[in-house]
Parts: C-alpha cells; structure tokens; sequence
C-alpha cells in the first residue's frame, strides 16, 4: 500500500479514536455526541432488525430515480446544446449562475404543486444532479478532436451516427464524471428534502428520531447515510480515476 | 453582447414561467407579474426587514467562519505536498456528503438559534474554500519559487510578494464557491428549527399554503443569489485573464 | 580580436562536484552527476551540451546556490557556494518566470525594488533594460498578452537589470521556434558584449552551443562528467551568421561525435526518451 493511503487511514482513524476518548473521558457530552462505536452498534441493529427496511428502500429509489432521470436529461440536453452554439451562449449565465441558487427554496413550492410524496425530492435531487451532467457532457463534446469528425465525415455517416459512434464514446470518461456528480447530488438533494419535511426516508427518519431523542438511532442512521454515500462516491472517484488515465498522454 | 444575451435568458426564463402558470393553473401557481406583485408588498412590510436582518446577520458570520477556517487549513496543507496528498481526498470526500444529515448533531451541540444557523452555514462553506485554497498553493509554478531564490527574497517576502498574488485567482474562486454555498446552508439552517430569517418565513408560508408569499420569497432568494453570484464571477474572470 | 577568456581571472571553480540522489522507497541511490572539474574564466562564454538527463540542470542548480553538492566544492569569486545564491549571480529559467499578475515594466522592477534601491534608479535602470531588449512598446503589457519569445525576453531583462556578474541560462530558448533561437541567440551574444558578465548556457543544441560558446563542454550520459571541452577560438564580435566559418562544420561535427554514442546510451538505459 502507498505511504500516503496508509497516513491518510491513519489520519482518519486517529480523529475517529480521538472523538471516542474524548466521550470516554466525559469532555464530550453523552447527550450531544455517542461514542462511534455506539454508532456502529447501533446500525448494526437497525439493519439487523430490518424495521427502516421499507425507508431505506424508499429513499433509494427516489436517489435511483433522480440519477436516471438527471443522466437521461442531461446528456440528451448536453449533446443537442453542444451543436447549437447560439442558444448555449445564451444559457451560459445560466450554467455559471445555477449552482449559487437555493434549490432547496423550491421545495415548498415543489410541495404544494405535486402533494407531499416522493416527487418533490426526486425533483429536487434531479434539479441538482441535471446540471452537472449537462456541464460535463458539454465539456466532453467539446474536447472531440476535429480531425476525428473530419474522419466521420469521410465515411458519410449521418449526425446522428456520428454522434453514438464517435462523440459520445469519445466524450464517455467526462460523461462519467458527470454520472459520479449525479449520484453526489442526488443523494444530497433526496436525503435532504426528506428531512426538511417529508413522510418517509431515510432524511425523515433521522428527523423523527431527532425529535424523540433517540440518540442511537439518529446516530445509527446519520452513520448508515455518511458510510453509503462515502463508499458510493470513493468508488466512482476511483474508477473515473482509472478512465481518464486511459486518455493521458 | 454579453449583456444582450443576458436579457434573453431572462426574457426565455420568464415566458417559460408564464406559460408554465398557464398549464399549472392559479391554486398552486403564481404568474411572473404577480410574484413581482407579491415581492414589492413584502419588501415594503416593516415585518419582513428583521428577518432579512437576521438572515444576513447569520450568514455574514458564518461566511466570515469559512473564510478563515478555510483558508487556514487550505494554506496550511497546500504547503506541504505530502500533508496536501493525504488531505485532499478527505476534503474531497467531505464535500460530497449530505450535510444535511449533519444538522441534528449541530442542533445537540450548538442548540436552537443563531448559533445553529451560523455553524450549519460556515460548514457548507469551509470545504470548498479549503480544497481550493489547498490547490492554489499546492499548484504554484516551481519556477516562481527558485526565481525567488535566485532573487535572494527572504523567505517573508517570497510569500507576500511572489507566492499569495501566485495563488490569489484560485483562491477567489474558492472563496466565491463558498459564498454560495455558505448562503444556502444558512438558508437551509433556517429551514429547520429557526424562529426567524428567510428560511423560518418560507417555511412557515409553506405550512399555511401561502402560495403568494412561497413564490414572491423564492424569486427574492433566487434573484439575489444570482446576482450576487454574477459579480463575484466577474471578479473572478478579471484575475484569470491575467495569468 | 583574440578569444574571451584566455588569461582572465578565474570566475567559478569546481573541482569534484558530485550529486548523488538518496536511496528512496524501493530504488537504489541514483548518482546524477560527477565528478565535475572546471574552471570558468571571467567574461567567457561557455555553453554545455550533453544527452538528456545527464545531470546539466542539476551542475546549474550547484553553481547558483539551488542545490547542494553531495560531494566536491564550488566558488564563485573567490567564496565556497554552499547551498544558498551567492550575490552577483542571474539565472534564466527554461520555462516562463514572468509573473503573470505584474505588467512588463514591473516584472523587470521587480528585483530593484526587493533590494529597496530608489525609485529613481529603479526607472532608469528599467527604461534601460527595456530599450536594450526591445521591449520598450510593451511596458504597459502583461505577460499574457506576449509571445513566448517576448516572455522569456521579459525574463532576461529582469536579470540583466540587477547587472549580475555570472548569468547562467538553462535551455532559456528551449519552448521557441530555430528562427526564433537564432535571433535570441544574437542578442544574448549582444548582451555578453555589453556587460562583459560571465556566461554559462545550457542547450541541447549542438549548433547554439557552437555558434555562441567561446568553449562547450561535452557532457556524457548518466552520470554527468565533461568528455571534452573544445574551444571555439571565435572571436568577441560574433553573431549567428558565424556559421559561414569553415571552421564551424568541423567544430559541430567533433562535437556530435562525442555525443552520439552518449545519446544513444541514454535511450538505452530507460529504453525511452527521459
């Protein structure tokens, strides 16, 4: 293993230690912060006693939703702004501006038009997650070389051949970097919602327990969230990692 | 030329909405005129200048918070290659977690109030302002630091005069991220347990189903986000076009 | 008329200079460099030229106080170089050192001003410096705007204008295109005249390296040493049109001559261009 893997486990472990003792030795308080290993023990239970199965499967699929329905979205948007330079010009405030805005400001509004259901997070998850595929679409097609669609012209293909054959597959590792965007922010996006207001999920759930005072199961579920997203979001980091090598020169 | 395609985005942007009114119908819709409507009525409300006081007050302080915790730990590790090389992927790592689900230990440690909103929003912002302030410096061209030594610069004055202005267009960028990013955790904070602030009023004309006010707080939110954005992204453009 | 050098003072001396690279995680110590033995005389020009990832940057970085020797000693006027600039030395980078966020004019100032001279000598000297390279349209410019050529002009100005007495060059005009060369070539040669400095470049190429040199120091492979240091013999008043001489095809060729199998034997080490 590299030195710096091993001294950035290290790290981590260390400070994960460290808040432990700190809870041990009483500095920290037992009612705002329970041990990490508490923490574990606890979604131990929770996933044993499969009582949150139906939560967890909600919350999912609403993150599963949103990531479909923001790549389809997005890299359909992409490719076709990608050729209409005009109308791409006029939304560029629109790219360098969206991520400053509140998303979050629209879900009241998201409620109220579809009802309190799984809509309006899958809506505020995709409203984030859209961008970024579109953004990194973009920013793969352009880096198409010409001569390659000076070779396509060579062989007659129509646009849209050449945009299945040759663009997208050259644009595929910048496309992944949007994907890996759009598993982030769907999480964000769903997750949050649910705990702002919302019936069920994962984000309610920590919410409900929250209010109730149950510190293990709040804490059991904030460790289930960070634990997935973290492993989710790693491994996708690796493997756009090993993509865009394969295009180094 | 900039400013023209501007006006069309905005003009696209509101005929969507109008028609978007139209489909939706008046129950769970407002059209662009009658937000505006609904905003003037708000701002002129002697009510609803403490809330904006009390969102501002919150988000300055926690901007302030990022800024410095920020840039410290940014600087600090950007310094060392190794010390970068462990931390970036943590940082990077950190950045992508729901924060939200962070919002319950804040709440156990800083408890209901301002306190809340402030560190709720200064975590949204340190992250990003760190991994940039911790790539500027780590990125620095080599050949301006063996120029400083070639120029016999003290150590002290290598970094004012050489290295900061060196990483200076990085670190804005990061800072006008965290800015962002900053106001909408705050806003979110608000969301929450708030008694007061923009996010507590929003939330509130949720739960009454008050449409006009959801809508006329929502443009305000939105139209001084992207303003605001706007101008720190021409600050932005002027450093880079330099290097 | 005679060539420069000859019996002028001793500039920099280096007897045994030695670099070796610890050993490292799993690779055996790399010896880069060494032993070096030279002699530079005041006001020569002397160019070095060698195969790729011989140890040239590195022998630069020792003369100038960059980098420490793991063995031998280095002087410069007399005093040991020990690890930090001495006074009195330039050096010319091979990639960009403009600083991107100062305008021409005080890129070049840049260094007057660290020293704290007056402000009033600071502008002579600058207006100077600018006039001498041709710069004089473009104080107002930042580098951004310039050609890589102007760039580096902009670099050897900001040298010239502290008047050191050694300027060492590494590969300074190795981004540029061979017209390019040629005529940066000529205003270095103009530069020596003017400020009678000691001169030592670094190249890879063999023509550069003959055309400007009073002598070249042939360099071999891994680890550096010198194989041979020929004299040019040409004289003060050159410029890039000297190689009409007759003598310059034979010069060239003894050099290639000694290169060529040290070349060679530096793509064969790593089987790939270092």
């Amino acid at each position: 293993m590299k030195r710096v893997t091993l001294l950035r486990i290290l790290v981590i472990l260390g400070a994960i230690g460290l808040l432990e003792g700190l809870i041990h030795a009483g500095i920290v308080p037992r009612f705002t912060i329970i041990p990490p290993s508490e923490m574990a023990s606890a979604l131990a239970a929770i996933l044993a006693s499969g009582k949150l199965k139906v939560d967890i499967a909600v919350t999912l699929t609403n993150v599963a939703v949103a990531i479909v329905a923001s790549m389809a979205a997005g890299v359909t948007i992409g490719t076709v702004l990608q050729r209409a330079a005009a109308l791409r010009r006029i939304l560029d405030p629109l790219f360098a501006t969206y991520y400053a805005i509140p998303m979050y400001a629209f879900y009241p509004l998201l409620i109220v038009v579809f009802g309190l259901g799984d809509v309006p997070q899958i809506c505020i998850g995709f409203l984030l997650a859209v961008m970024a595929v579109i953004i990194n679409t973009l920013n793969g097609l352009d880096r198409v070389p010409r001569v390659l669609l000076k070779a396509a012209r060579m062989h007659r293909m129509s646009a849209l051949r050449t945009a299945l054959r040759i663009r997208l597959p050259y644009a595929a590792p910048y496309i992944f970097t949007g994907f890996k965007l759009a598993v982030a922010y769907s999480f964000i996006g769903v997750i949050g919602a649910e705990f702002i207001t919302s019936s069920r999920g994962i984000g309610y759930e920590i919410s409900f327990a929250y209010n109730n005072f149950d510190n293990r199961l709040m804490y059991g579920l904030i460790l289930f969230v960070l634990a997935l997203v973290l492993t989710v979001n790693m491994s996708l980091h690796a493997w756009e990692k090993r993509l865009m090598m394969r295009r180094q020169r | 030329m900039k400013a023209r395609d501007t006006l069309i985005l905005v003009a696209v942007v509101l005929v969507a909405w109008q028609l978007l009114y139209w489909a939706v119908g008046s129950i769970a819709f407002r059209s662009p005129a009658e937000t505006v409507r609904s905003a003037a009525v708000l701002l002129a409300d002697p009510r609803f200048m403490p809330h904006v006081r009390e969102s501002m007050l919150a988000f300055a302080e926690a901007f302030a918070i990022a800024v410095l915790i920020g840039l410290s730990i940014g600087v600090t590790l950007g310094a060392s290659r190794l010390a970068s090389e462990v931390a970036e992927p943590i940082l990077v790592a950190l950045y992508s977690i729901p924060k939200v689900t962070l919002y319950p230990v804040i709440l156990l440690v800083f408890g209901i109030g301002m306190p809340a909103k402030v560190a709720f929003g200064a975590i949204h912002g340190i992250v990003p302002i760190s991994i940039f302030a911790l790539n500027a410096i780590r990125n620095i061209n080599p050949v301006y630091l063996r120029t400083g030594q070639v120029l016999r610069l003290s150590p002290w004055a290598a970094a004012r005069k050489i290295l900061i202005p060196a990483a200076l267009p990085e670190i804005v960028t990061g800072i006008r991220v965290g800015f962002c990013l900053t106001l909408i955790g705050t806003l979110l904070g608000e969301m929450f347990g708030a008694q007061r602030g923009l996010g507590h009023l929003l939330m509130q004309a949720m739960t009454r189903h008050n449409m006009d006010s959801i809508m006329a707080l929502t443009l305000l939110l939105v139209v001084f986000a992207a303003t605001v954005n706007g101008l720190l992204l021409a600050l932005d453009h002027r450093l880079h076009r330099r290097v | 008329m005679s060539p420069a050098g000859g019996d002028a003072p001793v500039h920099v001396t280096l007897r045994g200079i030695t670099r070796v690279y610890p050993a490292q995680a799993a690779q055996p110590p790399v010896h880069a460099l060494g032993p070096i033995d030279l002699d530079l005389r005041q006001g020569e020009f002397f160019a070095v030229v060698g195969p790729s990832g011989c140890g040239k940057s590195t022998l630069l970085d020792v003369i100038a106080g960059l980098a420490v020797a793991s063995a031998g000693d280095a002087s410069f006027e007399g005093q040991a170089i020990d690890g930090s600039v001495p006074d009195g030395i330039g050096v010319v980078f091979q990639e960009d050192a403009s600083f991107p966020w100062l305008t021409v004019h005080d890129n070049i100032a840049f260094g007057l001003r660290e020293l704290g001279r007056p402000a009033d000598v600071v502008q002579a000297k600058v207006k100077y410096a600018l006039d001498f390279m041709g710069l004089a349209d473009f104080a107002q410019a930042y580098p951004a705007q310039l050609s890589g050529g102007m760039r580096q002009r902009v670099c050897i100005a900001r040298t010239l204008v502290l008047e050191p007495r050694l300027i060492l060059l590494d590969e300074p005009f190795g981004a540029l295109d061979q017209q390019t060369r040629l005529l940066m070539g000529d205003e270095l040669l103009r530069l020596w005249r003017e400020t009678g400095a000691t001169i030592l470049l670094i190249t890879h190429a063999l023509d550069e390296a003959t055309m400007l040199a009073d002598r070249v120091g042939v360099m071999s492979a891994r680890p550096g040493r010198f194989l041979e240091i020929v004299t040019t013999g040409w004289p003060r008043e050159r410029d890039s049109t000297i190689v009409a001489d007759p003598r310059f095809g034979g010069l060239t060729s003894r050099i290639w001559t000694l290169l060529r199998g040290e070349s060679l034997r530096a793509l064969g080490h790593t089987g790939v261009r270092r």
